[in-house]
């Protein structure tokens, strides 16, 4: 039993998938800050990203609604952007009274609120089609070829590595669990809350101890095939005169996008 | 000089007059999400006091068939232990009757202390306390680990652990036990004292076993799963002489 609910990678052969993934981390980046620097209510601007990212989608070959229909994750996230709606600035349009608290919405709030959530939308689906087409050792590689330190590339390249380990170690646990809450006839079984929730407790102390030790036991092993501190890739990195081609054309996309948000 | 090992003839007709009164299993079905079918129609039937064998070679579906006898997987067939039907709504009182011990012990506890752990199974199922120290207290003289009560299970040695996984559910008087390879992994004095200890438990038993020098010696019924299927079913000295049998489904005569 393994989990691999974390991997988000999707085997495609494709203009995207073939891309150089330093183009592709650099391309995503500067598209999420287009984002944040559109300014707000440029609605056509915000349009025509969307139009780009449905183009990059298509160019996975995942699926034009692929990055759309995994994009509703981060929707929770956005929400903390409500009170935006709130801003004391432009002209109130009502007032709603809860309790002793009176909350008065204005038109510049909602276009702002409007504009926060497309932002992190847009860019949600970026990363997510990133990620899509990506193989993460490749991912980590074009990190470290864009000078991103070598302390925090090894650090997300373990964390994930250990993140499968540590799921597995969790359903190993729970299974371990289940098959012990047993219940007899006429008794009222799993007693009390407080009872349950110290042997989760218990339960996330064990875990950190074995994976703790297990996590020692996988870098000796690493060790001992010549880990060095970085994850090898077969896909050795050289940049195409297409790859260039991509980076150019999204450059002046880029560009495009950020000149129709401010005309 | 060839050494003839003596074979204990077993003289109690041992598969006939069977009903499954503690484990019934009736053609079943089951594949993984990725598509791998694993059990092709199995069927098995344990009567009290059965202890039985499960052999074959690794990817046999020998695990798979157990984690089926506790609902924690549910493939497509008719199973009941004791008289009642596996179904998700009688789950609880099915895993206070099959006592599942996973092949590593590390899977198995999950407490701090030796003590939390055996006494789990009982405290989940509401009894009182008193009668959860009594079975705490019998379940670790059954594995003859009394001593042990109070210790921390991560700082045990493998075939103490073992001893204790069985604890874990020897206190909640399960109906069956159900062991996935009990002798992996053990040295030579573990896997006696273990062998000892099985012998003596009086309780109806299905383990699956590489180990067969052990199954010959505890088991009278041997039951050989290959490629998700049961090939074989019947009482172990008969089929450990069939060596044709044997090495067509991985095994070797011990």
């Amino acid at each position: 039993m393994h989990a691999d609910a974390f991997d988000r990678f999707h085997e495609a052969e494709s203009r995207l998938h073939r891309l150089d993934p330093r183009v592709k981390v650099v391309v995503t980046v500067l598209f999420i800050l287009s984002n944040a620097l559109l300014p707000d209510g440029a609605w056509a601007a915000f349009g025509l990203s969307w139009i780009v990212l449905l183009w990059a989608n298509h160019l996975s070959s995942l699926g034009v609604d692929f990055s759309f229909r995994r994009s509703f994750i981060a929707l929770p996230f956005a929400l903390a952007a409500v009170s935006a709606i709130f801003s004391p600035l432009g002209v109130p349009l009502g007032d709603w009274s809860i309790g002793p608290l009176t909350l008065i919405p204005t038109d510049y709030g909602l276009i702002k609120f409007g504009s926060i959530i497309l932002r992190s939308w847009l860019s949600v689906q970026a990363a997510i089609l990133l990620v899509a087409t990506t193989r993460f050792p490749d991912m980590i590689h074009a990190f470290e070829h864009l000078r991103v330190p070598a302390v925090l590339t090894t650090i997300v390249s373990f964390l994930y590595r250990y993140m499968f380990v540590l799921t597995d170690e969790v359903m190993r646990l729970l299974r371990a669990r289940q098959s012990r809450s047993g219940s007899v006839a006429g008794l009222k079984s799993g007693r009390s809350v407080a009872w349950r929730a110290r042997v989760t407790g218990n339960m996330a102390g064990q875990l950190f101890l074995r994976s703790y030790e297990r996590s020692d036991r996988i870098y000796n092993a690493m060790l001992a095939r010549g880990y060095t501190g970085q994850l090898r890739t077969l896909h050795a990195h050289v940049m195409q005169s297409s790859d260039w081609f991509f980076t150019a054309l999204s450059i002046v996309i880029i560009l495009l996008l950020q000149f129709t948000g401010r005309i | 000089m060839p050494v003839t090992h003596k074979v204990t003839p077993i003289t109690t007709p041992i598969l006939e007059g069977c009903n499954g009164d503690v484990l019934s299993v009736e053609n079943l079905h089951f594949h993984y999400p990725d598509g791998h079918e694993a059990l092709r129609g199995v069927s098995i039937k344990l009567c009290e006091g059965d202890k039985v064998a499960l052999v074959g070679p690794n990817g046999a579906g020998k695990s798979t068939l157990m984690l089926h006898l506790n609902g924690i997987l549910n493939g497509e067939g008719e199973m009941s232990i004791a008289g009642m039907r596996i179904e998700p709504n009688n789950l609880p009182v099915i895993r206070a009757m099959v006592g599942l011990v996973f092949q590593s012990p590390d899977d198995q506890l999950f407490s701090p202390t030796v003590f939390e752990d055996v006494a789990f199974g009982p405290l989940h199922m509401g009894l009182p306390e008193d009668e959860v120290h009594a079975r705490v207290d019998e379940a670790l003289e059954m594995v003859r680990m009394s001593k042990f009560r109070e210790r921390l299970s991560h700082h045990l040695s493998v075939g103490e652990k073992k001893r204790i996984a069985i604890a874990t559910v020897l206190s909640m008087r399960p109906q069956i036990l159900v062991l996935d390879e009990p002798s992996a992994g053990l040295d030579p004095r573990a896997r006696r004292s273990l062998i000892n200890l099985l012998r003596d438990l009086p309780i109806t038993m299905l383990v699956s076993s590489h180990d067969l020098l052990m199954v010959r010696e505890l088991f009278p019924r041997m039951v050989i799963m290959d490629e998700g299927k049961i090939v074989a079913d019947g009482p172990t000295a008969e089929l450990m002489e069939d060596e044709a049998l044997l090495e067509a489904h991985g095994l070797e005569k011990p």
